[in-house]
């Protein structure tokens, strides 16, 4: 099991780089690998070109910026995972970031790499439609974002073109004091998650005056999950109404493969949306399931 | 120049040892030590990301060979189980442990295992058992069922303690 034979280029900047994926022909990027490289080495993908663009300059980084987080493509997932930044101001991808494979993964793995493997599964894929993330790419035009509701164009399939190279993460924050819980249902730790679920909630005066619930891993691309934002928005959080109105996500459409049907996709979609509103909120505290790891 | 002949030469830093070496492009990192420095003590079970045999340290932070081209590697620094020895007739303190704990048997992961014990004892130097079962989560072992693994990891924590003090 060995990569199949290709060309090698690694750009030193990003103008290089789109300058080589609008030339060469059957052309891949390689960002942290985790994907790409078992993908190779089983080959499932037989590129004639890799272009690596781990020694491009200038597309990693974490910063706030007009009330989003900001992060270059290129940002490890372990530094994701360490960064004071996003465990104070964007508690869900904190949460979502210790579901991510391993450390030995997390290390090289990257964010950008995440989305544009876009996995059905991938935390990094939800945490972005829960917050309606914005990707900027840059092609051989310059640069335009696009919103993450409309990232994901098919199973595995980003809505980018061939010569274009996400290189920016537009996370718009929520405000502080913002309740948030990932929770996913998976084999063995680290796996991928057959479900997995984020809640956002804003609670004022002991009413939801905001939600955003997505399901992961039940569909092609993560699932928002409106009709439950809505029943809940106006309601005060209670197990009894999270546990009623997530029902609703039974009637998501649902692939099916050799980990789970579809039926019991949905049964997990309704679970584990519900539990994590209940997290959220706060009412799951002493619940067996949500144990600390 | 052909697919099949693409070739870089790469400098890498390997246990303190700096070998310069012309390789295929395609090579992973793990073929690249084991077949060309010869350093057959990092494992590969699964090559492709899951069993975590081939575990090595790049910079310091843990990543799996076999999912590196050895090109990625060039001007970095790899730390191999060969390389956590203090010298040919010292163990490391984890190594005693293991040794003491029963912490392996056949020891096919015992390189992945220790080279990941060895970031994670760094970043959390007094972890608790569940911690360290999340640490070695990446890593397969098939004859142990970790019992021993996670009781030498604890251990290596207070001897690796002791011996600053």
């Amino acid at each position: 099991m060995k990569p199949p034979p290709f060309q090698y280029h690694d750009p030193k900047t990003l103008a290089e780089a789109v300058g080589l994926l609008g030339k060469l022909d059957n052309a891949k990027l390689l960002a942290g690998g985790q994907s790409l490289m078992p993908m190779l080495n089983m080959r499932f993908v037989q590129p004639d070109h890799i272009i690596d663009i781990n020694r491009v300059e200038g597309m990693s980084g974490i910063k706030e910026s007009g009330g989003a987080l900001e992060i270059g493509a290129m940002t490890r997932q372990r530094d994701l995972e360490f960064s004071d930044l996003i465990e104070a101001r964007c508690p869900l991808l904190h949460q979502a970031i210790m579901h991510i494979g391993h450390r030995q993964t997390r290390n090289r793995g990257t964010i950008g790499g995440s989305l544009c493997h876009l996995d059905p599964a991938a935390e990094l894929v939800s945490v972005c439609a829960a917050h309606d993330a914005m990707v900027t790419v840059a092609g051989p035009n310059g640069t335009r974002e696009i919103a993450f509701a409309d990232f994901p164009a098919g199973y595995l399939t980003p809505a980018i073109e061939l010569n274009e190279i996400v290189t920016t993460i537009r996370i718009p924050l929520w405000p502080a004091g913002h309740k948030a819980a990932f929770i996913e249902f998976s084999r063995r730790h680290g796996d991928f998650a057959i479900v997995s679920a984020a809640a956002l909630l804003q609670v004022d005066g002991g009413k939801i005056s905001r939600a955003s619930v997505t399901v992961g891993g039940v569909a092609v691309a993560p699932v928002r999950v409106r009709d439950v934002e809505k029943a809940i928005t106006g309601q005060a959080p209670t197990s009894e109404l999270f546990a009623k109105v997530c029902e609703s996500c039974r009637s998501i459409e649902a692939m099916a493969d050799i980990h789970a049907s579809a039926d019991y996709r949905q049964h997990l979609a309704a679970v584990l949306s519900r539990r994590a509103l209940e997290k959220a909120a706060g009412l799951a505290d002493n619940a067996p399931w949500n144990r600390v790891h | 120049m052909g697919n099949m002949t693409d070739k870089r030469t790469i400098t890498v830093s390997v246990n303190g040892t700096k070998y310069t070496k012309e390789v295929p492009v395609r090579i992973t990192l793990a073929d690249f030590i084991r077949y060309e420095l010869g350093l057959t003590g990092t494992h590969l079970g699964c090559e492709h990301g899951v069993c975590g045999a081939c575990t090595i340290l790049l910079d310091g932070r843990s990543a799996r060979s076999c999912l590196m081209l050895a090109v990625q590697a060039d001007g970095h620094e790899l730390l191999t189980v060969e390389g956590i020895a203090p010298s040919p007739d010292k163990l490391h303190p984890l190594q005693e442990a293991f040794r003491d704990n029963h912490g392996l048997q056949c020891g096919f992961c015992t390189p992945g295992m220790l080279t990941t014990l060895l970031e994670f004892l760094r970043d959390n130097p007094d972890p608790t058992e569940q911690e360290v079962r999340v640490a070695i989560s990446g890593n397969l072992c098939r004859c142990t069922g970790y019992q021993g693994i996670v009781l030498a990891a604890l251990d290596a924590a207070k001897r690796i303690k002791a011996a600053r003090a």
